[in-house]
């Protein structure tokens, strides 16, 4: 059968760079191609060709067999062609009808917009591929897992026949995850053909009936999951090979560093989203602590870091009654913090590398002497940490806004690590990054409780938390519902843990629900 | 491995780019002169109309002035006739014979012009008149805007010339110009700097106008209510007087903003109010002038008054040094110090900046008082300069010029002294060009507002110019780039 969709010979050049180097692909009809790549190995610049946002500056694009050019997203749209991407494209107070129709609104008597018959084919294709979505539905009110169908059913109302998904699952919960692969599955038995962007191995091997990987702008490999695993995958996206487990020794806890008691938080809606936690965290050990989004992490880390006064409860550092100190006063008790979300909280993505290097230490010595910044020392200090810390940048000057997910988090990490720490504070430190920057965090990680210092590891990746933690902590709806040594924790008691089921000891449970 | 070469590329459009959206602007401008030109407007269109003098019917008569501007080819009084080699000017009534002629005689001597109709033609059958006349609308008035802010070259030559033979006596005159634009950019400097500082902070002092009446207030009350101190202690303590007065109603929206989220935007403007009421009030009441009767205080001490270095009506002072060296402050305080990452960090990403321990109320705050006590100096800076007393009309708006001014500047010192000197230049040269060349004085607001647009909306400019731009779509994702370029 001839492809659907074939690309051939794609090169984009751009000043200095060639982001695409003669890469040719396939896609076939009802097939799930996986695109695998680190970040910056050229993924974007070729779904953008073919979305149209750029011209190739050689190559060809053949869709059912005929050579096409596709001038813009409304073009490619024309030719079938739909993208989902990785930050919705949604107007947060409008319903699900009325965002899917947006651009291309229905009308009755010229200017009257159709609502009714648009919200009966928002329900018709969410039926038709079991997307269960509210046409009336208001887009703030929902879930992210459900904002994402809306954009998938953008794509379809417009009748896309091919449609790629750039990196879907990088802003979901794993349940979420598992419901969107059902409806990818969907959607290639309804006929479609899907391109899926990844760099999360698991998925690829999970989802995809083909994969082929990036590396710096070519094509390196092609494969079919039945063929390889994934450290074969892993290999060849990185261009080495990586371990995917964590090599770590024993924990060796010492002394209580952070010890949490009867802690109360509000949310935002002046809800109690922390209730009366209690836990310790000794030096020398990681401290994980699971549970899905939304469960009360976040607002339990922003009252530790000092971001949010908690109501009652006390937190106490290495001995200090820290309880609704101010994030300086707790940072002086020598914690560093890797924020959740490092673009809005970790970073000004504005200034450059060095300036963020010294974010939280620019008035010390010997950054600062009296009110005036030494910049000869801070510039000396940011040629090496990004030398030590191996952070992939054209200079120290370059904004840090310009750099990779996964560099802008070694900056991070550079920044919080550089100093002696004796608690470590860690919120999703490998939320989108690849492979190779996950293994580089974790290990740094580890290092530093090795080096004796106390870390609590927020991550909403059940993976990653039983990966690194000697000591597991479960959070549901704002309590703790456990506190188990790692190497006791199974990943199905720790699944039910996260649910909310407490005596979920040793109830035979069915492996995750996978939709084949 | 290195991205500088685009660097350089882009430093180069930030400087071209403002340079273009001068020009831009000036041409716009002269466009403007164009077609608002009386003269020109005769020249491209055909209005055949009685001339009477004097005055009567509006319908088929127009004035004698109005015929001056309509009727260039028609002798009227006032025009300069050649009579055997002579140039007389045609007046109503003959006083000097050697240089004057009456109009009737006038009329007599040039018979081939009707007694009063004149006949003109379309700019299509006559077009070298048509654009002789906008060349000259344009010529005039822009000539007068640069005599008008910098000076006539050749006077100031001459002047400098005479001087160095030792006759300072022509300098005043051909300088005073010169001075009059530094004059009016002090405030300007000072007002942008305000702003400026604040926009770096995050904080969007719209509220500046205000500050600079209530940084008036304070100084010219220490510099009238204290008598008897020498200069060097009188001076610094009336200008810190406004600093202060003008930091503190500064830093009252600062502190709302911080305590109540109550926005910035909103309470510096309403401040903007309630300082010209209080400002009313004081100048009515308090602190008016004893034993007189309009809105004004009292003179300041003269131990209270910035030098001025020239004698005459140069009135180039002191506080133009004084707002250079607040620039080069700025600046210092901004890029060289804690305090001013503080304040940039927050500006830029208020929530990092709060995770990374920085107080936001203290850099809310902190900026305002500092963006406030600038606008405040300002204020002063014209009482200790230029008048002396606080009239009730204080300001001629530099508040409000002085966000354009930030923009304009890019929020950096040195951009916003540039931007001062542009804005303090047209508005000086405006005076001139409005008297010579009868361009009214709004022309330089239109000219500074098209350049604040093209400033504003680049894009614009670039498509004026075809200046290529990698375009934000023309770029790989970031990501690409930095990984990429080792590969």
């Amino acid at each position: 059968m001839a492809p659907i969709l074939q690309l051939e010979g794609i090169t984009k050049v751009f000043p200095g760079v060639i982001a695409n180097d003669h890469i040719d692909l396939s896609l076939h009809q009802g097939e799930i191609l996986a695109l695998l790549g680190e970040n910056g190995a050229g993924k974007s610049t070729l779904m953008n060709i073919l979305y149209g946002l750029y011209a190739p500056t050689s190559g060809r694009i053949s869709i059912n067999g005929q050579e096409v050019v596709i001038s813009g997203p409304q073009d490619a749209i024309r030719q079938g062609v739909g993208m989902v991407h990785q930050h919705f494209m949604l107007v947060p107070p409008l319903t699900v009808t009325e965002n899917v129709m947006l651009g291309d609104e229905l009308v009755h008597r010229g200017i009257f917009l159709d609502r009714r018959r648009a919200a009966a084919r928002v329900r018709e294709i969410s039926e038709a591929y079991g997307l269960a979505v509210n046409p009336e539905a208001i887009i703030r009110t929902l879930p992210v897992g459900v904002q994402q169908r809306v954009e998938i059913i953008k794509v379809l109302y417009r009748s896309a026949d091919i449609l790629i998904l750039d990196e879907p699952t990088a802003v979901l919960t794993p349940q979420e995850v598992l419901d969107l692969f059902v409806i990818i599955r969907r959607l290639v038995a309804g006929g479609k053909s899907v391109i899926f962007i990844s760099h999360k191995l698991n998925e690829v091997m999970e989802l995809a009936d083909r994969v082929v990987v990036l590396r710096r702008g070519r094509k390196v490999g092609e494969t079919t999951p039945a063929e390889t695993t994934e450290e074969a995958l892993a290999t060849m996206m990185v261009g080495r090979s990586v371990s995917l487990s964590v090599d770590k020794s024993p924990a060796r806890p010492q002394e209580s560093v952070l010890e949490v008691s009867g802690l109360d938080v509000l949310d935002d809606r002046h809800q109690l989203a922390v209730k009366n936690v209690s836990f310790e965290v000794h030096q020398g050990e990681i401290v994980g602590l699971a549970g899905v989004q939304g469960n009360g992490q976040t607002e339990l880390v922003e009252a530790l870091t000092g971001m949010r006064p908690s109501i009652s409860g006390t937190v106490r550092i290495d001995g200090h009654d820290v309880t609704n100190a101010s994030p300086r006063q707790i940072i002086e008790h020598d914690v560093a913090y890797v924020p959740e979300d490092r673009q809005q909280d970790g970073l000004v993505l504005d200034f450059a590398v060095s300036d963020n290097l010294i974010l939280n230490t620019y008035y010390r010595p010997p950054f600062a002497r009296g009110i005036g910044l030494q910049r000869d020392v801070i510039d000396a200090s940011a040629r090496q940490l990004v030398q030590d810390f191996d952070v992939r940048t054209p200079g120290i000057d370059t904004a840090v806004g310009n750099l990779s997910g996964g560099n802008q988090q070694k900056v991070i990490v550079a920044r919080e690590f550089n100093r002696p720490i004796q608690l470590l504070i860690a919120s999703q430190p490998t939320r989108g990054l690849d492979v190779g920057s996950i293994e580089y965090i974790h290990s740094r990680i580890i290092a530093q409780r090795d080096g004796g210092a106390g870390v609590l590891l927020i991550s909403s990746e059940l993976d990653e938390v039983m990966q690194l933690a000697d000591r597991i902590l479960v959070m549901f709806r704002g309590e703790l519902m456990a506190d188990l040594p790692a190497d006791e924790a199974g990943r199905d008691q720790l699944g039910l843990l996260m649910a909310g089921v407490s005596n979920a000891q040793a109830q035979p449970q069915p492996e995750e629900v996978s939709g084949s | 491995m290195s991205r500088s070469p685009h660097n350089r590329d882009e430093r180069l459009q930030a400087l071209l780019m403002p340079l273009l959206a001068i020009v831009t602007a000036l041409i716009l401008g002269g466009l403007l002169i164009i077609v608002s030109d009386l003269q020109v407007i005769a020249a491209f269109t055909r209005i055949p109309r009685q001339v009477a003098v004097p005055f009567t019917n509006p319908e088929t008569e127009i004035s004698l002035e109005e015929a001056l501007w309509r009727h260039p080819n028609e002798v009227v009084i006032g025009d300069a006739v050649e009579v055997k080699g002579k140039q007389l000017r045609v007046v109503g009534d003959v006083r000097d014979a050697t240089t004057q002629i009456g109009l009737d005689e006038a009329r007599a001597l040039y018979p081939e012009l009707g007694p009063g109709v004149t006949i003109h033609f379309t700019f299509f059958q006559k077009p070298a008149v048509g654009l002789r006349a906008a060349w000259r609308a344009v010529r005039v008035a822009y000539v007068a805007l640069f005599e008008g802010s910098i000076g006539n070259p050749r006077q100031m030559a001459q002047a400098l010339a005479a001087w160095l033979r030792g006759d300072p006596s022509l300098l005043n005159r051909a300088f005073y110009p010169l001075s009059e634009s530094l004059v009016t950019s002090t405030p300007y400097i000072l007002t942008g700097l305000a702003v400026a500082l604040g926009f770096r902070a995050g904080m969007f002092n719209i509220g500046a106008e205000g500050q600079y009446f209530v940084g008036g207030l304070t100084s010219v009350f220490v510099g009238y209510s204290l008598k008897g101190l020498p200069l060097w202690v009188h001076l610094p303590l009336t200008l810190l007087a406004g600093i202060v007065g003008g930091g503190l109603w500064g830093s009252i929206p600062g502190w709302l903003k911080a305590k109540t989220g109550g926005h910035e935007v909103i309470n510096t403007i309403m401040m903007n109010y309630i300082a010209f009421a209080l400002s009313d009030w004081l100048l009515n009441g308090p602190m008016m002038r004893p034993g007189g009767f309009r809105p004004i205080s009292p003179e300041i001490e003269v131990s209270a008054r910035l030098p001025r270095f020239f004698g005459g009506d140069i009135r180039f002072h002191a506080g133009f040094f004084l707002a250079l060296v607040m620039a080069l402050l700025v600046y210092w305080l901004l890029f060289k110090t804690t305090i001013g990452f503080e304040l940039r960090t927050v500006g830029a990403n208020p929530s990092a900046a709060r995770y990374a321990g920085i107080s936001l109320t203290r850099s809310m705050v902190l900026a305002m008082f500092l963006s406030g006590g600038l606008a405040g100096l300002a204020g002063a800076n014209d009482i200790t300069g230029l008048i002396y007393y606080m009239p009730n009309a204080f300001s001629a708006g530099y508040g409000f010029d002085s966000i354009a001014l930030a923009l304009l500047g890019r929020s950096h010192p040195l951009g916003v002294v540039l931007a001062a000197l542009l804005f303090g230049t047209l508005r000086a040269g405006a005076t001139r060009m409005q008297s010579v060349a009868q361009i009214p004085i709004d022309i330089i607001s239109i000219l500074q507002a098209m350049i604040i647009i093209f400033i504003a909306a680049p894009e614009i400019i670039r498509a004026i110019y075809r200046i290529k731009q990698r375009r934000a779509q023309e770029q790989p994702p970031e990501a690409d780039i930095v990984e990429g370029v080792q590969a």
